[in-house]
């Protein structure tokens, strides 16, 4: 990741080297980017670095944290990841997670929120609320891929990248990103059966920020999924879709601010 | 060197081709008519029949949700012509054991056939091609490490004759593998390998005794595979004593200009279409394949083959075609680049060749390119074993 401020180190955690950005002082952020790491290097990380410890780790098989065979599911990393707080010993943490990073935060606080002092979280996946032959969360893999831009944006033109500009090193990560995306949600696809079993567990005040027009998993489905955490709030954010953050930074950054408090 | 008769079992009675999007994964089946496929099946079956009575071998593959391929489950025809026929031998190239997901399952019906057919079965096996990934939901990302289990799971069950053994790998659990029949080969049929690039599975399949197969590529890239491939071969006692096998198309005529017809018709496999999506799934292929891939560099393997002419098909080994003299030669040139091969597996039928200009085409080869090849010496792979003492 080209340096936006965040200052990357390894950590070896179970075993496993895992890369982490760190920012700022103050009370911790977790931030846990979504699966293209687009957050890594947002003016936000920035922001929150001016009144936080900020704490950006990159997955297994993200970035260039190393991934072992044996992780092949989102609840693999939250384990880790819960290693990670004891290791930095964060106490009262805010944990900021988008799309893949929140279903991982939502795996993290079922299995133990005691660290945490709130849970943000942004258009993620990992439920399963219709039945089976309901389509939760559009197929990004069977899909053209101007399909899933229009699903994924509601402008298109903000999601636009030009790997011809990257070099390999750069493109080395997006190609790990891409593949260990699959890796660890192809199947079951983007969700974990379990888990909307557990989110009773979450004690921690929990907000889900979902873009409007958020074609891959819709605002109903968003709504769906706080209704399964107790207490959860729900703020949506027009004129933006999967990114709401990417999209509407300013009424991102509000919603998140005030909820962090 | 051993010849083999090959079709895929297209059903090419579709819409015009400028009106879909993709005959592969997601072409819906209101374009299948049952009793236009009720005759391919058949129709194809026969042609296989035909081969065997010309003294050809039976190659067989499978492929699922798609136009291009309906046969979908290879040991059924394999099945069909172990009771059918009675001289050739029948290679399965091969089963989809990574994303089949069940590999006993495929160790009995193999054992099966190779009963049927009293030891004339070749048991292949393949990682799948991109597109299968979707029909089987399996994770791309793991294909390779699914198969070499999947492998090593049936040989053992074909070898294992003294009662159950315990399995628990990383995709398969089974605790009590007791298989029944066991094969009619001993120790078990010979083993077949595909591949198109990744040089380290070839020595692998090379160092286990397999045959190694690839289809449909360049010369000096099939020469760079086998040269692989006899660097690390071990005799590991198997039926056939390994070896390789190339796959072009061929069609043999009488005339210049019916050759040059049946050439076309047999490309219509390669302008088989698809949409992207379906043509790299994430982790298929390596992350440096895929930063090539993200700078528009690389496209998949049958994508350097499409739309290219007949002539350079033919320069590059890939597409056979002529009078039986002229075909006879192009394999003999084909063998000297690659530094020699075992088995040349025909893909004699593709798309709309119809069964007569099919078996034309199968009979002159038989009669007069067969005589002039089947005799290019085995190739000699080093045996590792023996070079290094």
């Amino acid at each position: 990741m080209s340096a936006a401020g965040l200052d990357y180190r390894f950590l070896k955690l179970g075993g496993v080297d895992i890369e982490v950005g760190m920012q700022g002082a103050g009370s911790p952020v977790l931030v846990l980017a979504g699966e293209e790491q687009l957050e890594n290097t947002l003016p936000l990380i920035g922001e929150l670095a001016k009144s936080h410890q900020v704490v950006v780790p990159s997955a297994p098989g993200f970035g260039k944290s190393a991934r072992p065979d044996w992780m092949t599911n989102p609840d693999d990393i939250a384990y880790l990841y819960l290693d990670l707080i004891d290791a930095m010993a964060l106490k009262s943490l805010a944990v900021v997670g988008f799309s893949l990073g929140g279903w991982i935060a939502a795996e993290m606080a079922v299995k133990n929120d005691r660290a945490f002092s709130k849970l943000a979280l942004v258009d993620p996946y990992g439920v399963k609320i219709g039945g089976p032959f309901d389509v939760d969360i559009q197929d990004i893999w069977t899909s053209h891929p101007d399909k899933v831009a229009a699903l994924k944006w509601y402008d298109r033109t903000k999601g636009e990248r030009d790997f011809t500009k990257m070099s390999d090193d750069e493109l080395s990560i997006v190609a790990r990103n891409i593949e260990s995306f699959a890796r660890f949600c192809w199947d079951p696809y983007m969700h974990n059966p379990k888990l909307k079993q557990r989110l009773h567990r979450i004690k921690t005040p929990t907000l889900f920020i979902w873009g409007e027009n958020d074609g891959i998993v819709t605002p109903a489905y968003g709504k769906a999924y706080a209704g399964l955490v107790p207490g959860a709030k729900f703020a949506s954010i027009a004129e933006a879709g999967h990114y709401p953050h990417i999209e509407q930074p300013a009424a991102f950054n509000k919603i998140l601010t005030e909820f962090l408090g | 060197m051993q010849a083999w008769h090959f079709t895929e079992m297209p059903y090419p009675h579709l819409p015009p081709l400028e009106t879909l999007k993709t005959m592969r994964v997601s072409l819906a089946s209101k374009h299948y008519d049952p009793k236009i496929g009720a005759d391919l099946y058949n129709r194809y079956l026969d042609e296989y029949m035909i081969a065997d009575e010309l003294g050809l071998n039976m190659l067989l593959n499978e492929h699922h949700q798609t136009a291009t391929c309906i046969d979908v489950a290879a040991p059924l025809s394999a099945a069909v012509l172990a009771r059918q026929t009675s001289k050739g031998r029948i290679c399965i190239l091969g089963n989809p054991v990574a994303n089949r997901g069940d590999p006993i399952r495929i160790a009995e019906e193999m054992a099966m056939i190779d009963c049927i057919s009293r030891g004339r079965l070749d048991v292949g096996f393949v990682r799948g091609v991109p597109y299968e990934i979707f029909a089987a939901n399996t994770n791309p990302t793991q294909t390779v490490e699914r198969l070499w289990e999947g492998i090593d799971l049936v040989t053992k069950a074909w070898t294992t004759t003294e009662g159950p053994f315990n399995f628990e790998g990383r995709f398969t659990h089974r605790r009590a593998v007791n298989l029944w029949p066991r094969p009619y080969q001993t120790p078990h049929p010979a083993v077949w390998i595909t591949g198109s690039s990744d040089l380290d599975n070839i020595k692998r399949a090379a160092g286990r005794g397999f045959v190694f197969a690839t289809f449909l590529q360049p010369h000096a890239k099939v020469k760079w595979m086998f040269d692989g491939y006899r660097s690390a071969f071990m005799d590991t006692g198997l039926p056939g004593g390994g070896g390789t096998a190339y796959m072009p198309l061929v069609f043999t005529a009488d005339s210049d200009a019916e050759a040059e017809a049946g050439a076309r018709e047999l490309t219509w496999y390669l302008d088989a279409k698809s949409e992207p999506q379906y043509r790299n799934p994430p982790g298929y292929v390596p992350v440096e394949f895929n930063v090539q891939a993200l700078k528009g560099a690389f496209a998949g393997r049958t994508e350097a083959m499409r739309k290219q002419s007949i002539e350079f098909l033919k320069d590059q080994g890939v597409l056979i075609y002529g009078k039986p003299d002229d075909v006879a030669k192009q394999i003999h040139r084909l063998y000297d680049l690659v530094g020699g091969f075992d088995n040349l597996l025909m893909m004699g039928q593709a798309g709309h060749m119809s069964h007569e200009r099919t078996v034309r085409s199968m009979k002159l080869f038989a009669k007069e390119v067969y005589p002039q090849v089947r005799d290019l010496a085995r190739t000699k792979p080093l045996n590792a074993k023996v070079a290094a003492e």
